[in-house]
């Protein structure tokens, strides 16, 4: 893992070297003096070499300070700070979805196999992952807020601002989940234990809830940690289709503005929870099924 | 046919190789093999003729579209659909049908093109890394786990942070952020055929390893190339689209589908037809893209599982 993010931070901190034209320039503005801007260059230590700029980067990084905001000239960490936590609210909710909306239709699926219900959720699910997900948060507005008006437009002033976007993020992860938990029941429905359990005269939903969803929910859980850290990236567009003022949307408002410490920040901060995110998942996979020993 | 007749079959007919002259490939019966199996798959044919329709219409599109997709027509904005503009016109009197007809163009031509160049870095990576192994394995499939730490769209994003937002840049984002499945699939399937006899001979007798990895290594892994190429030209569909969107990608007043619907958001309340079709076009496009791979998949490997 401490490769990975070790990487991970070498490429952020390329991006400002990288980048076209001068980054002091840019800090000092068009219309700033050669002098001012050699000062801006040598504040932000821009003269040093690259390797010292490096260190003295994720030396900064490491205590949460990247420098300020050139568009707000404000700390970078003051303007990420709430976002982040709205994006984390964001994500948990829409993993709930996810999982909720994906765990009830597969195990249906799996249950009825081959049955109309479960052609048709086959169907819902290729159409979930070919729909992209801005398309999909439109249409929930355009349904949900303009014509029936149940659910605010965009913003974040209440719980129910909450909603549409959690909708919108979480469904192409429950297409995703739905066929994992749908296949990894099948298979374990054809297991020799199941048919103990069923020789026994356990009730059918005992078989399934007890037996069968415990075995089948370790091939889930890879997916479920999987698609958590997916919804991170998916959060950059649910997040500006619906205004919410996350992570994501600041990303991309930092693009536009070229305010690339906040880009760096953000971009740093996603990255590194995405890689949590994936060491947990390992962790508790090893956690529920104890063949897979944990290195 | 059912999934175990199905295993049965040869994946990839022989293995290429001079030193099998015994068994020479039947390829005439290899195409027709594919063809029957591509039939046999249901959704796969439909799949295929939706992006066959796609591609015709971007290549006939100036012959087929009714009006020019830039030109203003500041008398017109926001018409609802009707007979003169089938699917209505945007703020700027557009007509939306001849727009969506020159953003097939473009789409295309994004996924294409940036799939093109996920392969052209990924494979090479990928064969060299599984085919070498020791510590160039190790660094290079480092540097794929380094990509891969980035979630979803954001990679793609990033690069687009340091190169500017494009069209064209968009391309090369979602190309560099593909890199990392095709290296990962290239390195699996040649560690898997790595040690086949056929390639042991190539040693044996002293065949250049150049000449081995693109005689030998290379044909056998095709098929999986194509598989996964196909599924990808949807993905990168959608992330060029969703790059466009967010203003990263294609700029104004360019036909791109992702772009006309981050246009379109600003007149949802007073024309919906705006969203509602450019985000048609893309479902539909991938939705066919994916048929056609799911067919393919089971045609040409039966034994290549989901990713």
């Amino acid at each position: 893992m401490l490769p990975v993010i070790v990487g991970v931070s070498v490429c952020v901190f390329l991006i400002i070297h990288m980048m076209p034209g001068d980054p002091a320039r840019i800090m000092a503005g068009i219309d700033a003096s050669e002098a001012d801007v050699r000062v801006v260059r040598h504040s932000l230590r821009l003269d040093e070499p690259l390797y010292l700029q490096y260190f003295h980067f994720v030396g900064r990084a490491a205590v949460g300070d990247f420098g300020v905001s050139f568009r707000t000239r404000r700390p970078v960490m003051e303007e990420i700070g709430s976002r982040y936590l709205n994006t984390l609210l964001l994500g948990t909710a829409s993993i709930l979805v996810a999982v909720f909306l994906g765990g009830i239709t597969g195990i249906i699926s799996a249950v009825k196999k081959y049955s109309i219900f479960d052609n048709l959720s086959l169907l819902i699910s290729l159409a979930g992952v070919s729909m992209p997900t801005f398309y999909l948060g439109l249409l929930l507005m355009l349904f949900f807020s303009v014509k029936l008006g149940w659910f605010p437009l965009a913003g974040k002033e209440s719980w129910a601002h909450l909603v549409l976007p959690a909708v919108t993020l979480g469904t192409p992860s429950a297409a995703v989940i739905s066929r994992m938990v749908r296949s990894s029941l099948v298979e374990v429905m054809d297991q020799d234990y199941i048919r103990t359990a069923r020789a026994k005269g356990l009730r059918e939903w005992v078989v399934i809830g007890k037996h069968a969803l415990r075995n089948a929910m370790i091939n889930a859980v890879t997916v479920v940690g999987l698609q958590a850290g997916y919804l991170l990236g998916g959060a950059v567009v649910t997040e500006t289709v619906f205004a919410w003022p996350g992570i994501g949307r600041l990303v991309v408002q930092s693009i536009l503005a070229r305010d690339f410490p906040v880009v760096q920040a953000a971009v740093l901060i996603l990255a590194v929870t995405f890689v949590v995110i994936n060491l947990l998942t390992d962790l508790l996979y090893g956690l529920l099924d104890p063949r897979i020993s944990v290195q | 046919m059912s999934r175990s007749n199905l295993m049965n079959l040869k994946p990839m007919g022989p293995p290429r190789t001079d030193l099998d002259r015994e068994e020479p490939l039947p390829r005439q019966n290899e195409t027709r093999r594919i063809w029957n199996q591509l039939k046999r798959s249901r959704l796969a044919i439909p799949g295929g003729i939706v992006v066959l329709l796609f591609i015709l219409v971007a290549i006939l599109a100036p012959l087929i579209a009714p009006h020019d997709p830039i030109k203003n027509n500041l008398t017109k904005p926001l018409l609802a659909p009707g007979s003169i503009h089938l699917l209505g016109t945007d703020e700027l009197g557009r007509d939306i049908l001849s727009r969506i007809i020159y953003g097939a163009r473009l789409s295309l031509v994004e996924g294409l093109i940036s799939v093109l160049l996920a392969m052209a870095i990924g494979v090479p990576l990928g064969v060299l890394s599984g085919f070498v192994g020791g510590k160039t394995d190790a660094i290079l499939m480092r540097l794929v786990d380094i990509l891969m730490a980035f979630p979803g769209v954001l990679l793609a994003v990033a690069i687009i942070s340091v190169l500017g937002p494009s069209l064209v840049n968009a391309m090369i984002s979602v190309g560099i952020y593909t890199i990392p499945m095709f290296a990962r699939l290239a390195r699996g399937s040649t560690l898997s055929i790595k040690e086949e006899p056929y390639i042991e001979a190539c040693r044996a007798i002293g065949m250049n390893p150049f000449r081995t990895l693109y005689r030998h290594v290379f044909p056998n892994i095709r098929a999986h190339l194509l598989v996964m190429g196909t599924l990808r030209v949807g993905t990168a569909i959608l992330t060029a689209s969703s790059l466009s969107f967010l203003g990263l990608g294609a700029q104004p007043p360019s036909p791109e589908w992702g772009a006309m619907l981050s246009n379109g958001r600003n007149y949802i309340l007073v024309a919906p037809h705006q969203v509602i079709f450019p985000g048609l076009a893309i479902i539909l496009l991938v939705l066919g893209l994916n048929l056609l791979q799911d067919g393919l998949r089971l045609a040409l490997d039966p034994k290549m599982t989901e990713r």
